[in-house]
């Protein structure tokens, strides 16, 4: 029971945790990316996109194709809006928030859009659209995982995208910590104009971080949909993941090691009210307010605290314009 | 003589004192024309279909017959509502993000309000019941972020945002709580019967009472804020907290004061929605108009007046959308790519507005 309850958390974190190292990225060159839940549906989305079209125009479905044409449409699917993203905010100087939620709109727009027309050409009886065979292949996993008892069940039993995504964190986490490029990163969203005196290319650096922080994101989406709706999209639903995982960046506090475990804490949040005994309908719906609630909590906390390395980066949320020093 | 190796850059920006407003406008034109080209080229590439008959099929979806032209209006006025609502909070650089909760919040005690005391009380003690806990509910749930802003400095934009995810799994909590048949999750047309609690069509006009409530808070508030001392002291803090402070502004206190003003303003759509039009309530019921509305104001300047345009923007892309969704068979979701895409080239030519380029020319010395 404990170990179902926390595979299944993890199932649902690993998403979550693509969407926060993404963002958490981004926001360390100073860009607060509120376009992250729009992001992963247009991910999600292109690699159904991608997926259909190779599994409607061959007959046998080989496997390295099939894991490689989503992946290479999710990557490029995001990477556009990311660069929509850069394009307003960094070279034409607009506002992050309206420039993001109207990334937000306009992503998952696209999402429900093309998911629905995917559904008219396939001729679907469903309100959904099917990836078995693709999805299949995404959700292998080591052959050997169910030999090993509950080990193997909780630690091994899950597919590459969700062992990339922990790759991936501790991977950026080094990057923050140990390299040049990490600390040009975080000086960028602490205080730009220092950083600009010291010679770092600043809007490269916004570039960079919020074009790789999106395609990060949008691969979350698409292991949503490939592994764990099994290949299945249906319009919606992805629902509010995209805002949790920005939720899971404050969590975190802007690290991405501590992501890794925040996105278990919120996957067993969010999942929760299935493993609470005797609760009516009406209660689950008050338990899924838990991350949500956890969030803001420790958004106070650390304000309260005020200390300077846990509030994220300084200059989050602000353009830098040279001639405006 | 010492040659410089440094590379001279091709362009450079050069910020533009204040632009003419003729010259803005015409820049903000062109680039919404851009934009509904763009837009005509999605459409031709999705449906195959001229784009110059997409577009009367728009327009025709909006004005077609006198039912859709009020019904146009009506939802101009919910949203331009919320937009108003946004934005004093706004011109101060608060960013609140929070109005879907807010507004929410604000249809939930509309809604409850009808649902508990709907055939208790006389029709006119109920509405001022209904107006006051909207109000006063939806501006606590606005004050919560902006008390914590006000004293610890906390970020504004993301309390805010997680405050709606709460809201709505309060409001989902009572539409179990409150549904009809028990358990359905649903609550269906509130006291559908004796209509307690529902704004009353005047002369024969259903939602002309919304229009009018909203038209006279148009007014007010742009009155509010360009000449009053509010309304002053909202533009200074929201320049620069600094010169606030150095003229004895309290920061804090604007804050939460105009918080609150924004918070009660949502509380007022939220009774729009609840009781002028829906007659119901469920967790999708403001359906995302919480986010449009900062992007109206925003695109707006933050001029009340000139957000009836921008959410007339708004309205028409989606109730368009909607009619060319139907007549050839596409999602609905349509229009929030439109709008996306009219949303881009809008606060993309504040740029132009901004800054002029100018082209360096080769060889050229200072």
């Amino acid at each position: 029971m404990l170990i179902a309850f926390l595979q299944r958390a993890v199932m649902q974190g690993i998403p979550l945790l693509y969407g926060s190292t993404g963002e958490i990225i981004t926001e360390r060159s100073g860009n607060l990316n509120l376009g992250i839940p729009g992001i992963m549906y247009v991910g999600g989305i292109c690699g159904v996109i991608g997926a259909f079209f190779y599994e409607s125009s061959v007959s046998i479905v080989r496997p390295l194709p099939a894991i490689l044409i989503p992946l290479a449409c999710s990557l490029l699917g995001s990477l556009i809006m990311g660069l929509i993203y850069c394009f307003l905010t960094v070279t034409l100087r607009a506002n992050q928030n309206v420039t993001g939620l109207a990334l937000t709109t306009f992503g998952t727009g696209i999402g429900n859009f093309f998911g629905g027309s995917l559904i008219k050409i396939a001729k679907s009886d469903m309100p959904s659209i099917t990836m078995t065979a693709t999805s299949n292949y995404f959700r292998a996993s080591l052959p050997f995982a169910d030999k090993l008892g509950w080990f193997g069940k909780l630690f091994l039993s899950y597919s590459f995208l969700a062992y990339a995504a922990i790759i991936i964190a501790v991977v950026v986490s080094y990057i923050f910590k140990r390299t040049w490029t990490g600390l040009h990163l975080r000086a960028v969203g602490e205080n730009p104009a220092t950083a600009d005196a010291a010679g770092i290319n600043v809007n490269r650096y916004k570039y960079r971080a919020t074009c790789i922080g999106s395609m990060i994101a949008g691969l979350g989406g698409l292991y949503y949909v490939m592994d764990y709706a099994n290949g299945v999209w249906s319009n919606d639903g992805f629902g509010d993941r995209g805002w949790l995982a920005i939720a899971l960046v404050i969590f975190a506090l802007w690290r991405p090691n501590a992501s890794i475990f925040g996105s278990i804490v919120f996957g067993g949040l969010f999942i929760a009210y299935n493993y609470v005994a005797n609760i009516g309908m009406s209660t689950q719906e008050l338990f899924k307010m838990a991350p949500y609630v956890v969030t803001v909590l420790v958004l106070i906390f650390v304000s309260v605290r005020n200390k300077k390395d846990s509030l994220g980066p300084a200059a989050l949320g602000q353009s830098y314009f040279r001639e405006e020093r | 003589m010492h040659k410089s190796h440094v590379k001279e850059p091709r362009v450079h920006l050069v910020k533009r004192d204040a632009l003419a407003w003729w010259k803005a406008w015409i820049i903000r034109i062109l680039a919404v024309v851009a934009a509904l080209v763009v837009c005509g080229v999605i459409t031709l590439l999705v449906t195959g279909k001229n784009p110059i008959s997409v577009y009367t099929t728009m327009i025709d979806g909006c004005f077609g017959t006198s039912r859709r032209a009020w019904n146009l209006v009506q939802n101009l006025a919910v949203l331009l509502c919320i937009s108003l609502a946004v934005t004093p909070a706004f011109k101060m650089k608060f960013w609140n993000i929070g109005a879907e909760g807010q507004v929410l919040m604000g249809c939930l005690a509309t809604a409850a309000c009808m649902i508990l005391f709907g055939n208790r009380l006389s029709n006119g003690m109920l509405f001022i019941l209904m107006i006051a806990s909207s109000i006063i509910v939806a501006a606590v749930w606005a004050l919560i972020p902006a008390i914590f802003r006000a004293k610890w400095n906390t970020n504004e934009t993301l309390f805010t945002l997680m405050m709606n995810y709460i809201a709505i799994q309060i409001v989902s909590y009572f539409t179990y709580i409150w549904s009809v048949p028990k358990g359905s999750g649903q609550i269906g047309l509130i006291n559908s019967g004796t209509q307690a609690g529902w704004m009353p069509s005047v002369g024969g006009y259903d939602y002309l009472i919304n229009i009018i409530i909203v038209a006279v808070l148009t007014i007010v508030i742009q009155i509010y804020l360009r000449n009053t001392k509010h309304g002053y002291e909202i533009s200074v803090v929201g320049e620069s907290q600094n010169t606030a402070r150095y003229i004895g502004i309290s920061v804090p206190k604007v804050i939460i004061r105009t918080m609150l003003l924004s918070g009660a303003l949502c509380g007022i759509a939220g009774l729009i929605i609840v009781s002028g039009t829906d007659h119901t309530l469920t967790k999708t019921i403001v359906g995302g108009r919480g986010f449009t509305a900062i992007m109206v104001s925003w695109m707006a300047k933050f001029n009340p007046v000139s957000m009836i345009l921008t959410s007339f923007i708004i309205v028409f892309l989606q109730k368009g959308a909607s009619e060319i969704s139907t007549i050839y068979g596409l999602n609905s979701s349509f229009s929030d790519i439109l709008t996306g895409i009219i949303i881009f080239f809008i606060i993309g030519c504040e740029f132009f507005i901004n800054y002029s380029i100018r082209i360096n020319k080769k060889g050229e010395d200072e």
